[in-house]
């Protein structure tokens, strides 16, 4: 049985069984290898990707789940050469230390800075709390999405 | 959407008694009482300890503050079937909190439901069962409060259907409702079972939640038969010992304590708050609450045995079924018979919770979407899940947890019912 869903803009059709998490199928099937294996309950965010628009901890997310959704990841961001506007932010201030969490923090602050352009502090403070960062960068983090804040994600 | 209906009807016929009690009112109405010069002085450290317990004890602080805001600062909606309530400001902000209420001003809202300038309080605020209060702790109380940081913030103002926006009403349902304590009821009690009703009647105004709501805006009679708050079910609190997961002592201690309570879930929704607050009271007090509602039960229908959980999740993980397979990935890490999660305490108790046990999807619903937020100090945790799965995978993970875990017959309407409370949770 295969599942239909749009990652990053393009169509795939998987073959994973249904009852997989998404965050396996990602790493995978697809080795879209942004994404982390974390904690596996939902409870730390490193594998935090944006399902139609709202950011979703993948290793609790259903395969069975997606059907015809529309799903992005930390690659579909930006690339290497060509790094989004939060993940250039990101690389300016530093804001990875061993960078487990940061594909999960980017996403995170994506969708938060397409649904707000200009939130305040209190509000990216409040948005990006499900997310853990354990090195302690979370200064530098959030430097960098208070820096797309002022400025707008585009 | 029924009780808002009739909520409205009876709002009209309320509308001429209104009128009349407008006039009455207008003379009758407590007078102000004066305002303090100044802030008092800070108590001793044995006082606010003692006071901090009393407002634990009586919840001030669940509704009296928001995620966002400050402690006591108020703000929260309150939602009724007569409208929004906004929470008010009980810090000691002379502008905008109860800075300038003396002790007899702040006596007389507990007892009576008025403010220090007169008007009269909406039954929003507990006064019919903090009315009920000893003196050392009202003062107790007030000695805390009026030693938090002030904080200036004008909450909204309320959203109330006519004529319920106009305060004077409420002197007709206090001749209703309103059985005003006195001076002669004794600061201490001498049993746990009597320490307990106090907790539960007076302090913890448990039936403000646990009884309903009549269509005046009362709390149903007899009390503790369950009702419905903020889109949640509340179970009624006389049927504990009888089900399929019936209540011991050590249980509720544990559950009310914001705890695991092996065998049942964890407390989520609007009662999570309150069990952050009784983490922090003595644990003799949680205790004297179990002893008392393990004395208010009803005894159940003679020769019925609580029926037996149905068989652990695990046999039927491999069904092929849509629930089962959204179970599986999304529930199974912390759910499942094999998973770490459940071998330390025998938790989530997820056949035995009363979310799944009970006769509407509701507060299945609600933990799917909303999840159970991180507390400070709680072990328990769990995923909001509104963005994951949409109503019909709701629906259909319901469809088989509720049959192959919970062992009872399927919901009905559970998609339509999740659209329903997303929508309302988005508010």
């Amino acid at each position: 049985m295969s599942t239909r869903v749009t990652i990053n803009g393009k169509p795939h059709t998987l073959q994973s069984d249904p009852s997989t998490p998404l965050l396996y199928v990602l790493r995978g099937e697809l080795a879209l290898n942004g994404a982390k294996f974390g904690c596996g309950m939902g409870q730390c965010g490193a594998c935090t990707v944006i399902l139609d628009g709202k950011p979703v901890f993948s290793c609790v997310t259903p395969l069975s789940a997606l059907g015809g959704r529309s799903l992005r990841t930390v690659e579909g961001l930006g690339t290497p050469d060509k790094p989004g506007r939060l993940q250039a932010a990101f690389l300016k201030h530093q804001a990875a230390q061993c960078g487990y969490c940061i594909a999960g923090m980017i996403a995170r602050a994506q969708a938060l800075l397409e649904q707000h352009r200009h939130p305040s502090e209190e509000q990216i403070r409040a948005w990006m709390e499900p997310n853990l960062c354990r090195c302690g960068t979370h200064y530098r983090i959030l430097a960098a999405i208070r820096e797309v804040a002022q400025e707008g994600l585009a | 959407m029924k009780l808002r209906t009739i909520g409205i009807a009876a709002a009209f016929s309320a509308t001429a008694a209104a009128a009349v009690l407008g006039g009455l009112y207008a003379w009758t109405r407590p007078a102000p009482i004066a305002m303090s010069a100044g802030a008092p002085a800070a108590p001793d450290p044995a006082i606010l300890a003692a006071g901090a317990r009393v407002v634990a004890l009586g919840d001030c602080m669940v509704c009296h503050s928001t995620a966002q805001g400050a402690a006591y600062a108020g703000g929260l909606p309150l939602r009724t079937p007569f409208g929004t309530i906004y929470s008010t400001n009980i810090t000691p902000d002379p502008e905008t909190g109860i800075g300038r209420w003396t002790l007899p001003a702040f006596r007389r809202a507990l007892r009576e439901g008025v403010a220090r300038d007169g008007h009269l309080l909406y039954p929003a605020f507990p006064y019919v069962h903090y009315t009920r209060m000893s003196e050392r702790d009202i003062e107790l109380a007030y000695q805390y409060l009026m030693s938090r940081t002030p904080i200036r913030v004008e909450q909204p103002p309320n959203d109330l259907l006519f004529p319920l926006n106009f305060r004077p009403v409420l002197a007709f349902w206090n001749l209703l409702y309103l059985r005003p304590g006195d001076a002669s009821i004794p600061a201490r009690q001498e049993t746990p079972l009597e320490r307990g009703r106090y907790l539960v009647d007076t302090l913890g105004h448990c039936a403000s939640c646990h009884s309903g709501l009549s269509l005046t805006g009362g709390e149903r009679s007899p009390p503790f038969h369950g009702g419905n708050i903020d889109g949640w079910d509340v179970p009624a609190l006389t049927g504990l010992t009888q089900g399929a997961a019936p209540w011991r002592h050590e249980q509720l201690v544990a559950y009310l304590r914001g705890g695991l309570a092996p065998g049942h879930g964890a407390a989520k929704g609007p009662m999570r708050p309150v069990t952050e607050r009784l983490a922090d009271v003595p644990r003799e007090d949680v205790e004297a609450i179990a002893t008392y509602l393990l004395s208010i039960q009803q005894p159940g229908a003679a020769g019925t045995a609580p029926a037996p959980l149905a068989a652990p999740a695990q046999a039927s993980l491999r069904s092929t079924s849509p629930g089962a397979q959204l179970f599986a990935a999304a529930c199974a890490g912390c759910h499942a018979e094999a998973a770490p999660m459940m071998r330390l305490a025998g938790r989530p108790g997820l056949a035995a919770s009363s979310a799944l046990q009970g006769d509407s999807p509701t507060n299945f619903i609600q933990t799917v979407q909303q999840g159970i937020p991180w507390a400070h100090g709680s072990p328990v945790y769990m995923p909001p899940f509104a963005d994951v799965l949409d109503d019909g995978q709701i629906a259909a993970l319901a469809a088989w947890i509720r049959t192959d875990v919970a062992g009872k017959p399927a919901w009905r309407d559970v998609a339509a019912a999740s659209a329903k409370l997303r929508k309302e949770n988005a508010r």
